[in-house]
């Protein structure tokens, strides 16, 4: 156990400070749920692009630099610590990604993965409809094959930038007949085809943060299909596992949050101490950031040991949205009665960042697999208690 | 930046988990609690004669020279285990203060030796509690009197016993006289050692919270497997899975809070102090939730004498508050998060700001 960082990985955090400092733009970029601000979140990611920075632990012919993933937890360390925008495609980027990178073919990789880490292609999921949510293998969308294409019909919701996006991803039924699991197909499709309807849905905020996706003999081509027929459920778990364990919510993020936490709590002292709670609060927000970045830490060396990420990485998505919840709400408590501006509110300026964050952390224990779901598999795949 | 074991470190952690199995069983502890000096020189001599006193005694001594990563797995096993104060207060705490003292410091070669055969037994007088455990068959006292270290031969003592709620521990009161005779350290260095040498028992302590909580998971996860009501298993109902669930997800991610802040002590990283503080949190955490869904899982059953659940949850109790008591340990982390000034961003936790 050595936890001190080799010349080489301090030269790269110093290229990566030095690069995000001078390109880090200094006006906070428009929410990305809006087409304006998605154009420029596009743009931002193809300037990444051009630095060699956009997906750097993926291989150089992909359009990446080929690091590891402690470089990688530095890239983002340093990434969130310069308060650089949000990654408007990274489920694609990193869900999808990693997906064709273990299951896809040499020609899905070199079609795909540099287009999407130039964010040429933008990406959207599409795995819930209005009957799989939490039990997402009651899926009924169809996927038809007929010759050298399927005919893909039915529903998708909850597509996250789906309104925006150039392309979706997900499972649909290619098996007629098929039940649960088995017989599903995992597919890439593009969101301009014929047949395809996009209707956006207004989250909480009032943005069109996710959308209805609907198929109306919709013809995709055999070769957006990833991995064999019928055998989708293995290739989508293996994504979701990517999910919650490790990519998707990097802890430099709730880092750079806790740190605002603390600059915030550290500016309203006087006010927020007058409940000792508050203080108490503030600092466990910090020590499980931190126990966060750790345990990422310690996951990327057992990993390089040849380990496998199991039902861990439910702990960690349990973990990160419940502490993404208790900092905001903290956050929330400090504010007091300016907490609920919006951003338009003169007196609002900075703050009202705290309650988009607060409004997102709502969504937290929801996605990427409901909480309560995931602490079945923790008790049922760690634990081995019985099935209900 | 690699934030794994050694494969001899991860052996040796296996090797005595096998051990302890067969040797340290419930029954057998509960013999030796019935004894009045509550310890069992057959059972340390084992201990020895497995390498653990030995642990960290440097090899200029005759030990391993390991050090607190190394400790980080055992202590969990001796909390696994039920493993009384003494073995840890001695070959880890004991062990680490000997190993730093001056090397004029008279006998200190020899104590270290004779803790590595498993010969001597210490006990160590922090300010930090009113209490010492084991000072009763101690043969030599390490007493803190302000900055000053003094090593007290035991006939210098006397000493009050105090029973605890949890039968393993024998705590008493010490009343002694400082000399300059017993005085070994003194002045900066002096208190650098008590400082050194609270981190290393809190660290003791929250590495055995760890094991206790593991093993109160394990408890609960066979009795809930066994226990059947309305017809089922009891942990298939929901509300169980998700008593253990969660104390699984405390444990898993108080181990590298544990491990890293093994790591800064063993290399005297200026954040030692925080880190120490920080991981006893989250493993006092972890063992208290551990202890409170045990018994909810166990009903009745887990408020009994009888069934072992009382003898892991007790002692979890009764640790969580020694080596630096829930309010310091807390105190600590957040006089450094509130207080200072440091720039904690995300490139902060190997590197200072
Ligand atoms: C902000 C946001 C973005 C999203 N983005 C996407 C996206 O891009 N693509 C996509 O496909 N989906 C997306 N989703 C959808 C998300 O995956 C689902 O919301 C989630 O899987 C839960 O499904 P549901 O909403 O249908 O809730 P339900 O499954 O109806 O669950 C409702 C409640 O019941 C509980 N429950 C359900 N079953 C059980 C059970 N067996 N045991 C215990 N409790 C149970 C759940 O835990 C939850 O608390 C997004 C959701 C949100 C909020």
């Amino acid at each position: 156990m050595k936890l001190t960082y080799s010349p080489k990985q301090q030269a790269f955090r110093l290229e990566v400070r030095q690069w995000m400092a001078a390109n880090v733009p200094k006006e906070k970029l428009p929410t990305y749920d809006t087409k304006e601000g998605f154009e420029l979140h596009r743009q931002w990611e193809r300037k990444l692009h051009e630095a060699g920075l956009s997906m750097v632990m993926w291989p150089t012919e992909f359009g990446g630099r080929g690091c590891d993933l402690i470089d990688w937890l530095i890239f983002e360390e340093e990434y969130y610590g310069a308060g650089a925008p949000l990654r408007v495609n990274q489920n694609g980027q990193l869900l999808l990604g990693s997906t064709l990178l273990e299951f896809g073919t040499p020609e899905q990789q070199a079609h795909f993965l540099p287009r999407m880490a130039s964010s040429d292609d933008m990406w959207a999921q599409a795995w819930s409809e209005p009957n799989a949510g939490s039990d997402m293998a009651n899926i009924s969308s169809k996927a038809i094959l007929d010759g050298d294409h399927y005919v893909l019909n039915g529903q998708k919701t909850w597509s996250t930038r789906a309104t925006y996006a150039d392309w979706a991803f997900g499972l649909f039924r290619s098996e007629v007949g098929s039940k649960r699991h088995h017989g599903l197909s995992f597919l890439m499709v593009p969101l301009d085809a014929e047949g395809v309807t996009i209707r956006p849905i207004k989250a909480l905020d009032g943005e069109d943060a996710f959308a209805e996706i609907f198929f109306d003999n919709v013809k995709v081509p055999v070769e957006h299909r990833i991995g064999e027929e019928g055998q989708g459920w293995h290739v989508a778990m293996a994504t979701a596992g990517f999910e919650r364990g490790l990519l998707l919510r990097s802890p430099a993020r709730f880092q750079q949050t806790v740190r605002k936490l603390i600059k915030l709590y550290r500016d309203n002292k006087v006010s927020a101490d007058r409940d000792p709670s508050i203080g108490v609060a503030v600092a466990k927000c910090w020590s499980d950031a931190e126990a966060y970045a750790l345990s990422a830490y310690n996951t990327v060396g057992r990993l390089s040991n040849g380990d496998k990420i199991g039902a861990e990485s439910s702990i960690n998505k349990v973990f990160w949205s419940e502490l993404d919840l208790l900092i905001h709400q903290t956050a929330m408590n400090i504010l007091g009665c300016t907490g609920e501006l919006l951003t338009s509110a003169p007196l609002a300026e900075e703050r009202a960042y705290w309650l988009q964050g607060f409004l997102f952390a709502q969504a937290g224990p929801i996605y990427a697999g409901a909480n309560e779901i995931q602490r079945n598999i923790v008790a049922e795949r760690m634990l081995g208690l019985p099935r209900a | 930046m690699d934030f794994t074991f050694t494969e001899d470190q991860l052996l040796f952690r296996e090797a005595i988990s096998r051990f302890l199995m067969t040797e340290a069983a419930p029954e057998t502890l509960r013999e030796i609690w019935e004894t009045d000096e509550g310890r069992s020189p057959e059972l340390r001599n084992q201990m020895a004669m497995q390498g653990l006193t030995a642990l960290s005694v440097p090899e200029d001594n005759g030990g391993l020279g390991m050090g607190d990563i190394a400790w980080s797995l055992m202590t969990q096993e001796l909390g696994y285990y039920g493993i009384p104060d003494s073995l840890a207060d001695t070959a880890y705490v004991g062990a680490g203060l000997f190993s730093a003292l001056d090397d004029n410091v008279a006998g200190k070669g020899e104590y270290l030796t004779r803790i590595c055969d498993g010969e001597l037994r210490l006990a160590i007088g922090h300010q930090s509690s009113q209490l010492v455990s084991d000072a009763h068959l101690a043969e030599i006292l390490l007493m803190q009197h302000g900055d000053e270290v003094h090593l007290v031969p035991r006939a210098q003592i006397d000493e009050v016993t105090n029973p605890s709620i949890d039968s393993s521990r024998r705590l008493s009161q010490v009343t002694w006289q400082p000399t300059s005779e017993t005085c070994i350290a003194s002045g900066e260095s002096g208190a650098a050692l008590w400082n050194q040498t609270l981190n290393r028992g809190a660290l003791s302590v929250a590495g055995q919270l760890l094991g206790l909580a593991q093993r109160m998971l394990d408890l609960s996860v066979d009795y809930s497997v066994q226990r059947k009501q309305f017809g089922k298993a009891i942990g298939s109902f929901q509300a169980v899975k998700h008593h253990l669930a969660d104390v699984a997800g405390k444990i898993e991610m108080a181990k590298p809070v544990l491990y890293r802040a093994a790591c800064s002590l063993e290399n005297n990283h200026p954040l030692t102090d925080i880190h120490v503080s920080q991981a006893r949190n989250f493993c006092n955490e972890a063992s208290a939730l551990a202890a409170r869904h045990a018994i909810q899982v166990h009903g009745a059953m887990g408020y009994t004498w009888e069934v072992d659940l009382q003898m892991f949850m007790k002692r979890s109790w009764a640790l969580s508050n020694t080596w630096g008591d829930n309010i310091f340990h807390q105190a600590r982390v957040q006089d450094y998060v509130l207080n200072s000034t440091v720039d904690l961003a995300p490139a902060s936790t190997f590197e200072e700001a």
